[in-house]
């Protein structure tokens, strides 16, 4: 992987930390089926733009039928961490997918 | 149905080349299919060549050896024109043989 | 989120960084003519000692001790058996009396060259696995998966009686063509999956170089020696199969078998291989 100029080092790094940052919960109450729900919503929402611009992550799918299985089991704490898990990824594939759309370009043999 | 064995010796000078590509699924009884099942073992359980009657490969296998298994060997005698016979039994008790002219 | 995703959003970043670096290409003009010579002389640069035909042996055009290995193998191919009965396949007439014969020219031999083509009337690439099903669904008889054995089978008979003959891709001048083209070009070099890899990522940035215990084959002639016997699979696979695996292998979910993007991938990557032989079927590790 070639280096970069320290200029996108910079916005990458703060970019990784607002991710990060983004993916802290609240470590108080348990969470409800209704916060899994809302949850798991996103993360489906989230995949079904990656599946629009053709490119969804296998680890998504994973990702979504782990958060399913813990709330089956009525562990709603790991249910809504594996959908913010599985909305995360989702998004990241639609960054990914959209980013591209341009990005290919810097690949290509001239 | 065709042979499962594929085969073609060579003779120089005193030396006799063997080559043979075996059809056989060589399940090894660890792998599961779609559904989740152990696929049953069934595999060779013993491959022997023999020229002019005499057995001059005789290999005892087991899971190990993956699908479609392809031998090679050399062995000393065997002249153009003998008679190279091919047999294997598998853990089914199925087995296939065939026969050869050295060229 | 965890760090893992993290990481990878950042070398997403990374990548669309050092594009941006880049000074923006005038692509107004699709010239395929003008990429499959870029596409040929890059390899040739890059591998001086191959043989312009030596690069459909894959990886074993890479490294000298995988070329002993490829002859060897070529004394006894694996995919004879696969072969064999792709020949039978292909001889027996379906249930209404008519037969694949029918549906190509020259009765089906010495025609895989040409495919995939650009069908200016549906204006659509058609494929030579597609064409193969269609044929099947006129004649009444249920299509065949795309990743199994009987479509292996079958192309790689069809590949076996073209061997030699060169690729012979064409496109014509319809701008529609020339879109396929283009796409198929920008799937290539797209990076898709967690991984975040595209096809050029291991096969024009890395050929002869090792992922996990394989050597990469060059992009260049890479679909010529399909369908190929992997020992991996310890079976036949067809392109569909290859493609929808390479995906998966990327952490990309698939594209259904013969998706446009799929189709207009092979035109691409048929046509900047023009002029290399067919050496289909193959056997790969």
């Amino acid at each position: 992987m070639s280096m970069i100029h320290s200029k996108a080092s910079i916005s990458m790094l703060a970019l990784m930390a607002a991710l990060l940052g983004a993916g802290a919960s609240p470590a108080l109450g348990a969470a409800s089926e209704d916060d899994f729900k809302a949850a798991y919503a996103a993360a489906v929402d989230a995949n079904k733009q990656a599946a629009q611009l053709r490119d969804q992550w296998t680890v998504t799918a994973t990702a979504l039928a782990g958060a399913k299985k813990a709330a089956d089991a009525g562990d709603f704490d790991k249910a809504v961490a594996e959908s913010k898990e599985a909305e995360a990824l989702a998004k990241a594939s639609v960054f990914q997918a959209t980013s591209e759309k341009d990005a290919w370009k810097a690949m290509e043999i001239h | 149905m065709a042979s499962t064995i594929r085969v073609r010796a060579t003779a120089t000078g005193d030396t006799t080349e063997v080559q043979a590509l075996i059809q056989h699924p060589m399940d090894s009884g660890f792998v599961k299919d779609a559904q989740g099942q152990l696929i049953p073992p069934h595999f060779i359980q013993q491959l022997t060549f023999e020229c002019n009657g005499k057995a001059v490969f005789v290999a005892d296998w087991g899971t190990a050896v993956s699908k479609d298994p392809y031998v090679k060997f050399s062995f000393k005698g065997g002249n153009k024109g003998d008679d190279l016979k091919i047999s294997w039994v598998d853990n089914k008790g199925a087995s296939d043989t065939t026969t050869a002219k050295i060229s | 989120m965890n760090v893992r995703s993290a990481i990878h959003l950042v070398s997403l970043g990374l990548a669309l960084a050092f594009a941006a670096a880049q000074p923006a290409a005038a692509a107004d003009t699709i010239d395929p003519a003008v990429d499959a010579k870029a596409f040929q002389k890059y390899f040739t640069d890059k591998f001086p000692k191959v043989k312009l035909e030596d690069f459909v042996n894959g990886p074993y055009s890479m490294n000298e001790d995988m070329h002993r290995q490829w002859e060897e193998k070529e004394e006894f191919p694996p995919y004879e058996f696969s072969l064999d009965m792709g020949k039978e396949m292909f001889a027996k007439p379906f249930k209404n009396g008519k037969s694949y014969a029918d549906c190509f020219a020259n009765g089906g031999i010495g025609v895989r060259q040409n495919y995939p083509y650009f069908d200016e009337k549906e204006g659509k690439v058609i494929t030579l696995e597609l064409a193969l099903n269609r044929c099947r669904e006129a004649n009444g008889e249920p299509p065949f998966s795309y990743v199994k054995d009987e479509m292996a089978a079958l192309t790689a008979y069809m590949a076996f009686t073209s061997r030699g003959k060169p690729f012979d891709i064409k496109i014509p001048n319809d701008p529609r063509a020339l879109e396929a083209f283009e796409t198929g070009k920008q799937y290539f070099y797209t990076r898709r999956g967690q991984l975040n890899f595209s096809c050029a990522s291991c096969h024009v940035q890395n050929p002869g170089e090792r992922i996990r215990a394989e050597i990469l084959a060059p992009a260049l002639g890479i679909l010529n020696a399909m369908p190929i016997y992997r020992s991996e699979w310890g079976g036949m696979g067809t392109i569909s199969r290859r493609f929808t695996t390479c995906n998966v292998q990327t952490r990309s979910v698939p594209l259904d078998p013969q998706s446009d993007e799929y189709r207009d991938l092979e035109y691409y990557l048929s046509y900047v291989s023009n002029g290399l032989p067919i050496s289909g079927p193959g056997a790969r590790p």
